[in-house]
């Protein structure tokens, strides 16, 4: 690792006027960023830790009876506090990585990093989250802008996640077993105004909405509805995991697999 | 260089550490508690696992700098101070869940936050908390049995490897 400085503020203020330095990077698990630095991929000028910042943890229901969950929230902590409020979203973040890893790593962390493999974009988008920041809140449907990029600005921190509560939702992941992120992941939510289909793992682009599997889906809620629909496999990642066509056939099967699921 | 203060296996330490040095630097190198292996440095492997606050953690995957204030636990903090093993060292042994045992430190720290959480696992619950350990000598079979005999659960049923 290159050297850098290291901040803990323990306020969102304090981080956000601590992330106004030139080359000043956020931390929060560090179990991407690390990595990243050890391999000298990243060279910031310094590190701000997200970790004591009490207003960026945990979870909680808001009067409209999303599941609110703050940024710096581990995996851990998710898949043990929302088991109740939001099954499926407790049951993705159970399967993220591996204990250790689900220790520190952080919701935040990963849908401001928003790698084309992370499972939790695709729990975002099909939820239609709201992403709160240090400034605005962001629908999720704009919020995602390409492989690691999103719409948040230079120093502005995500501070909270809030999802509606689908009446129905499972999200399928084919793990690609030396990394255990998603070779392709599915998240399948049913609303009352229709079904939302986030695809995750797949796509140069990232998380991306499967628009007409939620139309079939909106019509019919059921596997059989998914029967006949394929993605273009020309915008499919081909690595030495799996080629385009390989990853388009697994989307199909994944949403099938998901709504077979969803409770 | 910032000052940092933490417990580690009950004692209070104090160290200077530059913000890019990382917990599993810490340990090895600067305080020579050298039970904390380093296999793979890439977040893989597992064995570097220590508890951070009561947690199951990769201490290659943490700044030192971070663990400031906090309670940590390495393999060395295992077993009772007279000698006396674990129940889950205790079971590798009695089970010989280990071949070179260089994995072994991560997976009995793995092992040991498992039996916390849920005291008498299954097969699949044990294979699937063991995601983040590789071993590449046993084939896992030995250390789930170990794993399964130290959680009170009679594995006289399973076969030798």
């Amino acid at each position: 690792m290159y050297a850098f400085d290291f901040e803990k503020p323990t306020t969102v203020e304090a981080a956000v006027a601590a992330l106004s330095d030139e080359d000043a990077q956020a931390l929060s698990g560090g179990q991407t960023l690390i990595p990243t630095l050890k391999q000298r991929l990243a060279m910031p000028s310094k590190l701000v830790s997200l970790a004591s910042i009490p207003e960026l943890q945990g979870v909680c229901r808001n009067d409209a009876g999303q599941v609110c969950v703050g940024a710096a929230t581990t995996h851990a902590a998710v898949a043990s506090e929302v088991a109740t409020a939001y099954p499926a979203l407790a049951a993705l973040a159970g399967n993220i990585g591996d204990p250790a890893v689900r220790n520190r790593g952080t919701i935040g962390g990963s849908v401001a990093n928003n790698d084309p493999s992370a499972c939790y974009p695709a729990a975002v988008l099909a939820s239609g989250a709201t992403l709160i920041t240090n400034t605005r809140e962001i629908p999720a449907d704009t919020f995602f802008d390409g492989m690691f990029t999103t719409i948040l600005d230079e120093g502005e921190i995500l501070t909270e996640i809030r999802f509606p509560v689908p009446q129905a939702a499972d999200y399928q992941k084919f793990v690609q077993p030396a990394s255990r992120f998603a070779l392709v992941g599915v998240f399948v939510a049913n609303f009352a105004e229709g079904a939302r289909v986030a695809v995750t793992g797949a796509s140069n682009d990232g998380v991306f909405r499967w628009t007409e599997a939620e139309e079939a889906l909106s019509a019919n809620f059921s596997p059989d509805a998914i029967n006949g629909l394929t993605v273009d496999a020309g915008d499919m990642i081909g690595d030495l995991h799996g080629t385009p066509e390989y990853r388009a056939h697994l989307v199909g099967v994944m949403t099938k697999r998901a709504v077979a699921a969803a409770s | 260089m910032a000052q940092v203060r933490m417990t580690i296996n009950g004692q209070e330490i104090e160290a200077e550490v530059e913000p890019n040095r990382l917990l599993v630097e810490l340990l090895r190198e600067d305080l020579k508690l050298t039970g904390t292996h380093v296999g793979c440095d890439t977040s893989q492997c597992g064995a570097c696992v220590v508890h951070v606050n009561g947690l199951a953690v990769k201490a290659c995957t943490m700044l030192a700098i971070e663990a400031g204030g906090a309670e940590i636990t390495t393999i060395e903090g295992i077993a009772a101070p007279d000698g006396t093993l674990s129940r889950v060292q205790q079971a590798f042994q009695d089970h010989h869940g280990l071949q070179c045992g260089f994995c072994t430190p991560g997976m009995v720290m793995t092992a040991t936050k498992l039996l916390e959480q849920i005291p008498r696992p299954t097969e699949a619950e044990i294979r699937h908390h063991l995601e983040g350990n590789i071993c590449r000598c046993t084939g896992y079979h030995n250390i789930v049995k170990a794993i399964l005999a130290a959680s009170g659960q009679d594995v006289s049923q399973l076969s030798a490897a």
